[in-house]
């Protein structure tokens, strides 16, 4: 029965995200429209004669007025086709599915490494309140929410691979080189993309238990005679856990986001790569593509951690959640 | 003086809490023994140390209070001495506690089910399934109905009185010799307080286990507690049996406590109280009687400098000499 009302619930958020969706591909269509520079012309450089350019511009549909392009584009979308690349000359979906897996890689590899270094220092942090390693953690923390990715990431490979040799600084590793290679290529960019999401759950996670740990039901945990480090794993911790989940859900979109970033730093064949390359080629199609699909990840995120809210927090219902 | 029958004997504690710089004394010099079997009433107003005199004992207080001088001992050992892990062994075992707030006292995000179980395999070997019966079981002791169905709840599914009887459950899971219940009744309605009363006199008969039982309102304990303990201001103020001190109450203070218990038949409609309010720690005053502010119509010279505890007849202490010339100003007023 209650797994029943969570696929309903589930259901309706899914139906709920199509106006959100729409809403984002008007908008992307009309920013790709705005960035100065004419596709044909960029994709033919610049020796290309004008009637080139125009022959090209008629293929790809541009001589179209803009509205009639709108609406071909919705159509498209409607049958799940998000269009083809003429830089790439291939399907946009095939350019997605191949650069998509490397980006959650990194993604997911940020994301593991922030959460259990964040929330193990907040915890951390909290139980031993104005010691010392309160103290380190807190400015570490601070100096890793406020350290500009860009030079964080330059830094690391000035002094971890140019200085030390340490690990390599560009590209993806090839897992038929075997596993050390395909790590050592992904601790840089991840380390890089979990630093500031790490520094956020560290903060959230302690002030979040230290609130916790104030309340009644600990003192009750700890009169029934269980071990301070059991009333933190299980009593504290689920307890503090709902500001960490909101927290998360920001955190995974913006990762998706800072890749981007990430991504150009360390030259990772992601989405991040993807959307700075098309955007360099004026190649709209790819841009709306891949921006849409970003956009349909972040409202999936944030419906997951809706979810995770109700498995955290028994006193959430559903319908208070839709709210 | 080892008396064995004393299953807690507490001498001379006080305790200060750090604030900033200062130190305030929340409890000064207690002392008080709790026998076996005996239950044992603190009665106090709201401000006057009871919760932290009896949170001491477990060594749950937060971290700025300092136990300042003292002893707590426990079938003859000292417990502020003890170990942690000692002191895990005695917790929810041998001494068990029922704090004053249930709504806040379980955790919100797990089942009653999880808690109980958890408290239950803490302290005894058994399977998990064994546990779920005996939890079920505690559950219908403590006169929750259809246990089996209800044990799957969150604690937010349950009323204040149904979580009290789970925190009642938990606490005597282990069959403690000594049960610690802090105003386990007051956040609670009437008839839920009546029930709940009856309800740790019964066990108390059945398992014979000690209690100590804070309340404000010395009608509770009227007849739950074998002796009292009256305190004010973080002092014990008097004590002594029960009967005793129904029968002859000496300080102001428990003479007006007694005063404002409604009596059936003269129901005026509102409770009386006692006047003016407990003084905060920081501005007691030191040396004199505490309670002097709050019978400003009884003149200073009743009072002594630094009063002390005595034994006015056996068993019975009473602080400061004022109680031989208090009056009542309610029937002296009387116009
Ligand atoms: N952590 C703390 N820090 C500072 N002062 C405290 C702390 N805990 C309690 N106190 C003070 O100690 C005094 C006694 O508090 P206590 O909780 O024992 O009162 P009580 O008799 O149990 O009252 P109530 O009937 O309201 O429960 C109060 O003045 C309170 O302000
Ligand atoms: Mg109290």
């Amino acid at each position: 029965m209650k797994v029943n009302r969570l696929l309903k619930y589930t259901a309706k958020r899914i139906v709920d995200l199509i106006p959100t969706l729409f809403l984002v591909a008007v908008i992307i269509f009309m920013i790709t429209r705005m960035i100065p520079g004419d596709p044909a012309s960029t994709m033919l450089g610049p020796q290309a004669s004008v009637k080139e350019i125009n022959n090209l511009r008629e293929q790809m549909g541009l001589n179209e007025p803009k509205l009639h392009q709108f609406i071909e584009y919705l159509k498209d979308l409607v049958h799940l086709n998000v269009g083809y690349s003429y830089v790439y000359k291939r399907p946009v979906v095939d350019l997605i599915m191949e650069r998509f897996p490397n980006t959650i890689i990194l993604t997911l590899f940020a994301l593991v490494i922030s959460l259990v270094v964040g929330v193990t220092a907040g915890i951390i942090s909290a139980v031993k309140k104005g010691t010392w390693w309160d103290y380190v953690f807190t400015i570490l923390s601070l100096v890793g929410v406020s350290v500009p990715v860009f030079w964080l990431g330059i830094m690391l490979v000035l002094f971890f691979s140019v200085e030390l040799g340490w690990f390599p600084s560009t590209g993806m590793g090839d897992i038929s080189l075997g596993f050390s290679d395909y790590f050592s290529h992904l601790i840089l960019p991840g380390v890089t993309l979990a630093t500031i999401p790490m520094a956020t759950f560290s903060r959230i996670t302690r002030s979040s238990m230290l609130e916790v740990l104030e309340q009644n039901y600990i003192k009750t945990a700890k009169a029934k005679g269980l071990q301070a480090r059991w009333i933190i794993c299980k009593h504290a911790l689920k307890n503090a856990m709902t500001p960490i989940l909101t927290v998360l859900g920001m955190q995974v979109s913006s990762m998706l986001g800072g890749a981007v970033l990430t991504e150009t730093i360390y030259s990772w064949p992601g989405m991040g790569r993807l959307i700075v390359d098309a955007i360099n080629k004026r190649d709209f199609v790819v841009v709306q593509g891949t921006v849409l699909f970003l956009a349909l990840l972040f409202v999936l995120v944030n419906l997951a951690i809706d979810l995770l809210y109700k498995v955290v927090n028994p006193k959430i219902s559903l319908g208070k959640v839709a709210k | 003086m080892s008396d064995d029958s004393n299953l807690l004997s507490v001498k001379d504690l006080s305790i200060d809490f750090l604030q900033e710089k200062t130190a305030v004394r929340a409890v000064d010099q207690v002392s008080f023994d709790v026998k076996k079997g005996e239950v044992l009433g603190i009665v106090g107003e709201s401000g006057s140390g009871k919760s932290v005199t009896v949170t001491s004992i477990l060594k749950l207080l937060p971290e700025n209070a300092r136990y300042t001088e003292g002893s707590i001992s426990f079938k003859s050992e000292e417990l502020l001495s003890m170990k942690e892990k000692q002191l895990r062994k005695l917790r929810g075992n041998e001494i068990s506690m029922i704090f004053q707030d249930p709504m806040t006292s379980l955790n919100p995000v797990f089942t009653v089910e999880n808690q109980l179980v958890e408290a239950i395999r803490l302290h005894a070997k058994l399977s998990r399934k064994k546990a779920r019966q005996e939890a079920i079981r505690l559950l219908q002791i403590v006169g929750i109905q259809e246990p089996e169905k209800r044990i799957k709840l969150y604690p937010h599914e349950f009323s204040g009185g149904m979580r009290q009887r789970v925190m009642i459950a938990m606490a005597i899971s282990s069959s403690p010799s000594l049960l610690i219940a802090d105003e386990p009744t007051t956040a609670l309605d009437v008839t839920v307080q009546k029930q709940i009363i009856d309800l740790l006199k019964e066990l108390q008969q059945k398992i014979n286990t000690s209690i100590i039982f804070i309340t404000h309102d010395l009608e509770v304990v009227a007849d739950l507690a074998d002796r009292l303990l009256i305190m004010y201001g973080g002092q014990i103020v008097e004590s002594g049996p029960a009967k005793t001190i129904f029968a002859n109450p000496l300080h102001p203070y428990t003479r007006l406590l007694i005063e404002a218990i409604p009596h059936g038949n003269k129901k005026s409609g509102r409770l009386p109280t006692i006047e003016g309010n407990v003084p905060s720690l920081s501005e007691i005053p030191q040396d004199v009687c505490r309670f002097k502010e709050r019978i400003p119509w009884i003149p200073d010279q009743a009072h002594e400098i630094n009063p002390k505890l005595r034994e006015v007849e056996p068993e019975h202490f009473v602080r400061c000499t004022c109680y031989k010339h208090f009056w009542m100003k309610e029937a002296h007023e009387k116009k």
